[in-house]
């Protein structure tokens, strides 16, 4: 009779109350660093923000008092990942339209989506190595070594894969029907994938690509050796062949600073990353569970 | 009769949208082939440019340690050592949390809410720039920890691995914020491998009498670990590659050391601080170090795309 009644001192259930606590623990020490992280960032950085911040040059290191804004830094991330989103874009939606429309999953489609899954798994700095060597020391822009342009392709690298990617996999979720009844009615297949399978595809193929910009925003390893840094405000169209800031770079530079005045520039710029960062992330999500309920009913 | 028969000609498609409709296609596959050519690129530049230092120290490039631009000798030992040992040692330390996370996760100790919201918590984690987690790491972690290695160093210096005093930023803390990067990738893969395993094989367990965790051990992780392989694999990809919060909290130094308290080196950090400034044989030499970083992350990406297929559940 005892028998079916729970047993606190069994072995079996003292061994699954200890597990138990232990992957509790595990959720614990998880979450923690993400809450100390994003607590601190928001306290720390989003104390120095000032409207100065958004409108000036950053002061050169070694003025303790005062050091300037990070407009032009900001203006650069803007700039750069832009670039990056031009060419990526065409290329890894044209490429994804391949492999998910055309391709009958043959030796070249497979090959394609391997290397993909390979470029992804590319150590970010290698990029910047590769633009480095193609671009930057052969000054093959115009004579220009270091430059934006330089650092939106070498991000533009790391952001192909995500966008090949999430084009690949939105139109595979679009239902065949629609394929066929859009050829059945004659029109070509061009016109099939820009009119029918493109257009019910967008929303999964945006929110990938924004998630995708996103992350490029954050990078920072291609760029220290590709777009390097600038103090100075961007004026013109030709300053894309010069070095350019961005905000990452400044975190960078400004963190190794020994001065007081770089470093709370340094918190400031992370704050302003971190936050737009977290809240793309964020409002995808919120979308991607908003369409998936919709779609249930 | 006759109308309607030019009728039914007219509605041929006409050869401009015939060709239009081949262009597109054509354009679309010299898009896709263009991740083929970039991969490529990579690999073959990166080759041809450490071609120089290559052919001077073959292989002896990868065991001798010294870096030396004033003499032009040049060894990548240090920082090849520091890559591997800190992205291992930080797999070691996030397998089990990332595990143990994602068991959480599935399981249903709390309320699906919760368990939603940790998940997300957890894979917001990675959406947060390494250079920001260096910041962090610089001016938290450090001070934090710092009483924690004197600690170390204390009782523990008799083993090689803890025998330098700590002096500010070191190769543990480059290991502690590589853990962090890593929990993210090695939780959710854990935890879609964990999702995907069928529930008749927990109810099959539960049936035959075995309790909560000896389903877990015995039937579910199992079953997922090639998922959950793949997934440590990919993270130690990442380890390996990861450049900005190890370079700014890794005290970039070239001399060697065991200990995991004194300032090291690893490959991507060297490519970082050097790359700028380098030139002569000095950029042949850091193409090499960055051809070896680049073999390391392939091999492992490439045997981890392997596991996957050759593994992936067949229920």
């Amino acid at each position: 009779m005892n028998s079916l009644y729970y047993q606190k001192r069994l072995s079996r259930n003292i061994g699954d109350k200890f597990f138990t606590s232990l992957s509790v623990i595990c959720a614990l020490i998880a979450i923690l660093p993400l809450i100390f992280l994003v607590t601190y960032i928001l306290i720390k950085g989003g104390s120095q923000i000032t409207p100065e911040l958004f409108t000036l040059e950053p002061n050169p290191p070694g003025d303790d008092l005062d050091a300037g804004g990070i407009n032009p830094a900001l203006i650069g991330t803007l700039i750069i990942t832009t670039i990056a989103s031009i060419i990526s874009i065409p290329v890894g939606v044209g490429g994804g339209i391949y492999l998910a429309e055309y391709s009958k999953g043959g030796a070249f489609s497979r090959f394609i989506r391997f290397g993909v899954n390979v470029l992804a798994g590319v150590p970010s700095i290698i990029a910047g190595v590769f633009i480095y060597a193609l671009i930057v020391s052969t000054k093959i822009l115009f004579g220009s070594m270091y430059s934006g342009l330089a650092g939106g392709m070498a991000l533009s690298i790391l952001m192909l894969p995500t966008v090949i990617k999430t084009t690949d996999e939105g139109l595979k979720l679009v239902p065949n029907e629609l394929r066929f009844a859009s050829l059945g009615v004659g029109a070509s297949m061009y016109t099939t994938i820009l009119k029918v399978t493109l257009p019910s595809a967008f929303r999964s193929i945006a929110t990938g690509v924004v998630l995708g910009i996103a992350r490029a925003a954050g990078e920072t390893a291609p760029l220290i050796f590709t777009a390097l840094f600038s103090y100075y405000y961007i004026t013109g169209f030709g300053d894309l062949f010069y070095e350019m800031g961005s905000l990452a770079v400044l975190i960078y530079n400004f963190a190794l600073e020994p001065y007081d005045a770089q470093n709370k520039l340094a918190w400031a710029a992370s704050f302003i990353l971190v936050l737009s960062i977290l809240s793309v992330n964020i409002f995808s999500r919120i979308l991607a569970a908003f369409t998936e309920k919709t779609k249930r009913v | 009769m006759e109308e309607k028969l030019t009728l039914f000609k007219n509605r041929k498609r006409f050869g401009i949208e015939k060709n239009i409709d081949i262009i597109f296609k054509n354009t679309a596959l010299v898009l896709s082939s263009f991740v083929a050519i970039i991969l490529l690129g990579i690999i073959l530049v990166v080759f041809f440019q450490s071609f120089e230092s290559f052919s001077r120290y073959g292989l002896k490039f990868l065991v001798t340690s010294e870096w030396n631009p004033v003499k032009d000798e040049y060894g990548a030992f240090t920082a090849i050592y520091g890559t591997l040992v800190t992205s291992f040692l930080s797999l070691l330390i996030t397998i089990p949390l990332g595990v143990g996370t994602a068991i959480f996760i599935t399981e249903d100790f709390v309320p699906k809410v919760f368990r939603e919201i940790i998940g997300s918590f957890v894979e917001l984690l990675a959406a947060i720039p390494s250079v920001v987690l260096g910041l962090w790491a610089i001016f938290v972690m450090e001070p934090f920890f710092r009483a924690f290695f004197v600690f170390l160093h204390n009782f523990f210096g008799w083993i090689p691995l803890f025998s330098t005093e700590p002096t500010g930023r070191n190769s543990l803390l480059a290991i502690l914020i590589l853990v962090v990067m890593l929990l993210p990738i090695v939780t959710s893969i854990a935890r879609d491998s964990l999702n995907q395993v069928p529930k008749k094989l927990r109810n099959a367990a539960y049936g035959i009498g075995a309790s909560r965790w000896k389903t877990i051990f015995s039937v579910i992780l199992p079953a997922a670990l090639s998922g959950i392989m793949a997934g440590v694999l990919l993270a130690l990809g990442r380890a390996m590659g990861e450049t900005m919060a190890v370079t700014m909290i890794i005290g970039n130094s070239n001399a060697f050391s065991w200990s995991l308290l004194s300032p090291g080196y690893t490959i991507s950090s060297m490519l970082a601080n050097q790359f700028g400034e380098a030139d002569g044989s000095q950029v042949s030499s850091l193409f090499y170090a960055a051809f070896v970083l680049m073999i390391l992350s392939l091999v492992v990406n490439i045997f981890a795309q392997w596991l996957v297929k050759k593994f992936s559940l067949k229920y």
